[in-house]
């Protein structure tokens, strides 16, 4: 029986070569690594280390250092606090309104920075965040700061928790009620030890946010020196009065605080919750 | 004796209806059929880990049916042995008597003799990375005789195992029968597996056991009509 031939007769399936697709995709990907790392080699080459030096022998920088490191690792805390028991209770039970939770919970996430620090000024204003701050005083000082950096820092911790659990089978928990735990039992003993890589994700993505956070700070806490100043405060304000090589040298502390993030999270952390919660 | 009566469990869509079966101490009874039938799910509400609907399930002649897991004496081996990756094999079969707070020289002893059943003697300081499948699925029911539970329910603990380490389990089971006395209720595919080792066949379909008698009297695949 003969066949009857295809009505057009170009090329076989699948020939040509793909070098133009790869060249493309090298291209593009090109380009944006070599802005990460001009603009990286940019500000290097802008300070010597005498400047970097000289800025970090000033006071003022001294205490942002002190605050951010502080401030940055009691965030660290609460925001682990809360975000474990968030991001297991969204991994495992189901409930009505479940959506609408996960919603409120990316808020703090897509909300605009500055959007965030007004609106915690405006709760500090109603009655009972006035109330609040006669016990403890929270705008413009610094517990405004460890609370602006925590409403982002912990929406972050919770996505990266969430992956976290989601990966962790139910089986192990099922198998350990099963050999006599109660369930906060399998939960101490058998999914945190198990989560812990994501835990120290989590920990190092909410420190390095908090680290970063200029934008809820500026409102919410000021950018008083040697009161509410963060090193992203002093990036601001050595700018605005034209001090280019101490903001860069404050800059360039960060970058370091960023990549020795990166490198934990490579080496001892989990990229796989990461990458789910970025 | 493990005996399940009328027992209705839904998950999702799923629902497994009016179920009854019944396994007599110290026998070794394999459930069967095909995928989808609600195997996993009758052992898991044998378990405690679902919820039930309606029925009962009698251990050694207690109703358990809303007793906590940990309470009802029952030994689980899932599929895939979901061990823990940060504990040792050692730790792995102290885990249920440091819950139980059993005394360190009892527990010595326990994982010693476990050991020696189950050939882990060599395997003790390592963790779950550094295992076969084999020596995980031992491990698996090394942890889940560890508290001396009545009751073994085993989820296809062999289905991933290549011949020759099903042939090597299949020892370790009868070992374990023999030193135990242990009521088994296993799930599996494998009609050789079951004519190894069953001293009965259920089979479920349609959410009821539809047939329940010796492997003797099984020639054909489970589930067939």
């Amino acid at each position: 029986m003969s066949r009857t031939p295809p009505p057009h007769s170009g090329g076989a399936p699948g020939a040509g070569s793909d070098r133009a697709f790869w060249v493309c995709l090298w291209l593009l990907s090109g380009v944006y690594l070599v802005l990460v790392v001009a603009m990286l080699l940019a500000d290097a080459s802008f300070t010597s280390p005498a400047h970097f030096w000289r800025a970090l022998q000033s006071r003022e920088i001294q205490y942002a250092i002190k605050l951010s490191l502080l401030s940055c690792s009691l965030t660290t805390i609460l925001s682990l606090w809360v975000a474990v028991p968030i991001g297991y209770l969204m991994s495992r039970r189901q409930f009505p309104g479940k959506r609408l939770l996960d919603a409120i919970l990316d808020i703090p996430i897509v909300l605009p920075p500055l959007v965030i620090g007004l609106s915690l000024l405006i709760l500090l204003q109603t009655p009972p965040g006035r109330a609040l701050e006669r016990v403890v005083p929270i705008t413009y000082a610094i517990p405004s700061v460890i609370l602006a950096q925590f409403m982002v820092a912990c929406a972050f911790a919770v996505r990266t928790l969430r992956a976290t659990f989601d990966q962790i089978s139910p089986r192990q928990e099922q198998v350990a009620l099963t050999l006599g735990c109660r369930r906060s039992q399998a939960f101490w003993l058998v999914v945190l030890p198990e989560a812990k890589r994501g835990v120290l994700t989590a920990a190092t993505l909410a420190w390095a946010r908090s680290l970063g956070e200029f934008g809820p700070i500026l409102i919410f806490s000021g950018a008083t020196r040697m009161k509410t100043e963060v090193l992203p405060t002093t990036v601001f304000l050595e700018l605005s009065v034209g001090n280019i090589e101490a903001a860069v040298a404050v800059s360039l502390l960060m970058v370091g605080a960023a990549v020795a993030v990166l490198l934990v999270i490579r080496f001892y952390g989990s990229e796989t919750s990461l990458a789910k919660a970025c | 004796m493990i005996r399940v009566e009328q027992l209705s469990v839904r998950v999702g869509q799923f629902a497994l209806e009016d179920a009854s079966l019944e396994v007599p101490t110290g026998e070794h009874a394999f459930l069967m059929g095909k995928t989808g039938t609600g195997k996993t799910t009758l052992l898991e509400a044998v378990c405690g880990l679902r919820p039930i609907r309606k029925g009962r399930v009698r251990l050694m002649g207690e109703d358990v049916t809303h007793l906590a897991p940990g309470r009802r004496g029952i030994g689980f081996v899932p599929q895939d042995g979901a061990l823990f990756s940060h504990l040792t094999v050692r730790e792995h079969l102290t885990f249920a008597l440091t819950v139980r707070q059993w005394p360190r020289a009892d527990l010595e002893a326990r994982v010693a003799e476990l050991a020696e059943w189950l050939g882990l003697e060599p395997l003790l300081g390592r963790r779950p990375a550094g295992l076969s499948g084999g020596e995980a699925q031992r491990v698996a029911l090394g942890r889940a005789l560890s508290f001396r539970p009545p009751i073994l329910c085993l989820d296809e603990p062999l289905s991933a195992l290549d011949e020759e380490t099903r042939a090597e389990m299949c020892g370790v089971l009868r070992t374990v029968r023999a030193h135990t006395g242990v009521t088994i209720l296993h799930i599996t595919h494998s009609l050789a597996e079951a004519r190894k080792l069953a001293d009965r066949i259920l089979v479920l379909k349609d959410g009821r056991i539809t047939l329940d008698g010796k492997p003797e009297n099984s020639t054909r695949p489970p589930g067939a009509d």
